[in-house]
C-alpha cells in the first residue's frame, strides 16, 4: 500500500519536474556555467577543453562588465526607467484600484476585468498603437509641434525618443500594479476612516494616515510586479526608442543575436535576473515587515 | 466626500481611457481608406482583404496556431499534475521550478533556451519554440489549477476512497471533475499566452520560422501599414474570446490569480 503510494505520486510529480529540470532548471545551469566561458571565434563558446587541454573556465566577462563603465550605465538607465514606470503606475493605480474597491459588490469583477483585459492583448499590438498615437502625421504630435512652433520652439518628434518609451512601459504594466493594489484595498475596513472622521481627521489626512499606509503591502506586490519586467524590457526601446533608449534587455539581444558573445550576454542576463530578484525579495521583505508592524501607519506618515 | 469622489471618478476614467484608446485607435484604422495611420479618410474592407492574401502572414498564422495548440495541451497535462502534485504533497524543489520561470524577466528564459538549444545541436523552429512555450506556461495552468483545488472539498475525495475507490479512480470520478471549470481555463489561458508570446519566441524561434507577433515586429520595424492593424483587431477578437470563455468557465480566475 505504502509503495503504490510513493508511486502514484511519482507518477504526478515526476513528469512536470522532469519537463522543468530539463527545459528550465538545466538550461539556466548551462547559461551560468557559459558565463565562466571564452566567446568562440565564430560566435557562441569557445572549446571547453582546448587542444593544449586547459579548462576554459574564467571570469574575463564578469572583469569586462565591471570595468567597462558603459555597460554599468546603462543598467543605472535601465534602473532608473524601471523605477520611473513603477512609480508613474503606482500614481495611475491607485485612483483605479480605490474606484474598482468602493464600488458596489456586483460591479467589481467587470471593472476588475476591464482592467485586465488590454493586458491580454498581444503585447506587440499594445506598442504598435503608440507608434500610431504618437507618429509625426498623427494629430497629437502635429499640436504639440504647433504649440511649440508658437513660443518659437523646433518641432519635436514625439516617436523614437523617451518620452514615447516611458509612455509604453507605463501602458504595458499598469494592470500589474491594479490587480495587487485592488486585492489589498478591498480588504480595508471602512470603520477606522469612519473613527477618524468623526475624531476630525479631513480626507488628505485620512489617506495619508490611515488608507496609504495599509495599502503598502499591495503597493510593494505591485511595484515588484511592474520593476522586474520592466528593468529587463527590450522590445519597447527597440520600436519606440531613439538611439539614446538603449536598455539593458537591447544590449543583451544584441549580445546573442548580433555579436554572439554568449559568455558576455550570459554575464549580463545573469546580473540583471539577480538585480530584479533582489529588489523583488526587498520589496516583500518590507511590505511584510510594514505588515506586521502596528506602528507602521506612523513611520509612514514622518 | 462627494466631490472628493468626483475627483476620483476623473481620475479613474482617465486611467481606462488610456488602457483602452490606444487599442480602440488600432482597431478603427484597421477599416480606414487610407496608407497613413493618421486622420479617418472612409471604411474600406481593404486591408483584411490583403491580409488573406498575404502568404507569409497566413503562414506565420499557421505556424502560432500549431505551436499554441501543442504548448496548450502539453502545459495543460503537465500543469494540472504540477498543481495537483503541489497541493497533496509537501514538496520543496517542484513549487520553485513551477513559479520561477512567472518571476523572473522573460528574456533570462528567452536566450538560456536559445543557449541550450544551440548546444545540443537541436535545430531551432516550431519544436524548439513549442518545448520553450510549454515550460513558461507550466506555472500559469499549476497555479489555477492548485487555486482551484483548495477550493474544492477534499471530504469528497475521501468518501471515494473508504467506498473503495482506488486512488486514481477518485482522481479520474471525482476530483478531475470537480477541478475540470480551473483545467479549461488553464488551457484557454496557456494557448493565449502561447499565441501571444513574443520575447521567448524570439529567441527560440531560430531565423527559418515566423509566428504571428514575429510577423508583427518584422512589419512594425520597417513602416506602419494598416494591415497591421487588421491583423491585430483580429488577434485581440481572438484573445478576447478565450479570455471570456476562460473567465465564464472559471468566475474566479483572475482573483485566484493574485495569490
Amino acid at each position: 500500500m505504502r509503495a503504490s503510494g510513493r508511486r502514484a505520486k511519482w507518477l504526478v510529480v515526476g513528469p512536470p519536474l522532469l519537463y522543468l529540470l530539463v527545459f528550465f532548471a538545466i538550461p539556466t545551469l548551462i547559461m551560468v556555467l557559459a558565463s565562466f566561458r571564452t566567446p568562440g571565434e565564430f560566435g557562441g563558446l569557445a572549446p571547453l577543453v582546448d587542444e593544449a587541454g586547459t579548462l576554459d573556465l574564467n571570469l574575463e566577462s564578469y572583469v569586462r562588465f565591471f570595468t567597462e563603465s558603459v555597460y554599468a550605465e546603462v543598467f543605472v538607465k535601465s534602473f532608473w526607467y524601471a523605477l520611473l514606470t513603477t512609480f508613474l503606475c503606482l500614481g495611475l493605480a491607485y485612483p483605479l484600484a480605490a474606484l474598482i474597491a468602493k464600488s458596489p459588490k456586483r460591479h467589481r469583477n467587470l471593472l476588475l476585468l476591464l482592467v485586465i483585459l488590454p493586458f491580454w492583448s498581444n503585447f506587440l499590438i499594445r506598442i504598435y498603437a503608440w507608434m500610431i498615437i504618437l507618429g509625426p502625421q498623427a494629430a497629437l504630435a502635429r499640436s504639440v509641434n504647433a504649440a511649440l512652433a508658437m513660443v518659437g520652439i523646433q518641432p519635436v518628434s514625439l516617436l523614437f525618443s523617451s518620452f514615447a518609451v516611458l509612455t509604453c512601459l507605463v501602458y504595458v504594466h499598469l494592470p500589474f500594479m491594479v490587480l495587487p493594489l485592488y486585492a489589498n484595498l478591498e480588504k480595508h475596513d471602512q470603520t477606522l476612516l469612519d473613527a477618524a472622521q468623526d475624531l476630525g481627521a479631513n480626507a488628505w489626512q485620512r489617506f495619508w494616515r490611515i488608507t496609504f499606509p495599509l495599502s503598502l503591502p499591495g503597493v510593494y506586490a505591485g511595484a515588484a510586479l511592474v520593476f522586474i519586467p520592466a528593468f529587463g524590457i527590450f522590445a519597447i526601446p527597440d520600436i519606440l526608442g531613439g538611439p539614446d533608449d538603449s536598455l539593458i534587455g537591447n544590449v543583451i539581444k544584441q549580445q546573442f543575436l548580433e555579436t554572439r558573445d554568449w559568455p558576455f550576454g550570459s554575464v549580463l542576463s545573469i546580473v540583471l535576473t539577480v538585480v530584479a530578484l533582489a529588489l523583488a525579495g526587498f520589496s516583500a521583505w518590507v511590505g511584510r515587515r510594514n505588515l506586521g508592524n502596528p506602528s507602521s501607519a506612523r513611520t509612514a506618515d514622518a | 466626500m462627494r466631490k472628493r469622489s468626483i475627483w476620483l471618478w476623473m481620475a479613474a476614467v482617465t486611467g481606462y481611457a488610456f488602457l483602452y484608446v490606444p487599442l480602440v485607435i488600432v482597431i478603427v484604422y484597421s477599416f480606414n481608406d487610407s496608407k497613413l495611420n493618421a486622420e479617418w479618410v472612409g471604411f474600406t474592407f481593404d486591408w483584411y482583404n490583403k491580409l488573406f492574401h498575404n502568404d507569409e502572414m497566413l503562414t506565420a498564422a499557421g505556424n502560432s496556431l500549431i505551436i499554441a495548440l501543442v504548448a496548450s495541451l502539453a502545459s495543460t497535462l503537465l500543469g494540472t499534475m504540477a498543481g495537483v502534485a503541489m497541493y497533496r504533497y509537501k514538496l520543496k524543489l517542484l513549487p520553485i521550478l513551477v513559479l520561477t520561470p512567472i518571476a523572473i524577466p522573460e528574456i533570462l528564459m528567452g536566450v538560456s533556451l536559445l543557449i541550450f538549444f544551440v548546444l545540443l545541436n537541436f535545430t531551432l523552429g516550431l519544436l524548439s519554440v513549442a518545448l520553450a512555450h510549454i515550460a513558461f506556461c507550466i506555472g500559469f495552468v499549476a497555479i489555477v489549477v492548485r487555486s482551484r483545488l483548495a477550493g474544492m472539498d477534499e471530504s469528497l475525495t475521501e468518501a471515494a476512497r473508504d467506498c473503495g475507490a482506488t486512488p486514481w479512480n477518485a482522481f479520474r470520478y471525482v476530483t478531475l471533475p470537480l477541478i475540470m471549470p480551473g483545467v479549461i481555463a488553464g488551457a484557454l489561458m496557456a494557448f493565449t499566452l502561447s499565441i501571444d508570446d513574443f520575447v521567448i519566441t524570439f529567441f527560440t524561434a531560430g531565423a527559418g520560422t515566423v509566428t504571428l507577433p514575429l510577423q508583427i515586429y518584422s512589419m512594425i520595424k520597417i513602416a506602419v501599414t494598416p494591415e497591421v492593424n487588421a491583423v491585430s483587431t483580429l488577434l485581440m477578437l481572438l484573445t478576447l474570446a478565450l479570455i471570456i470563455i476562460a473567465s465564464r468557465v472559471s468566475p474566479n480566475l483572475f482573483s485566484a490569480e493574485e495569490d
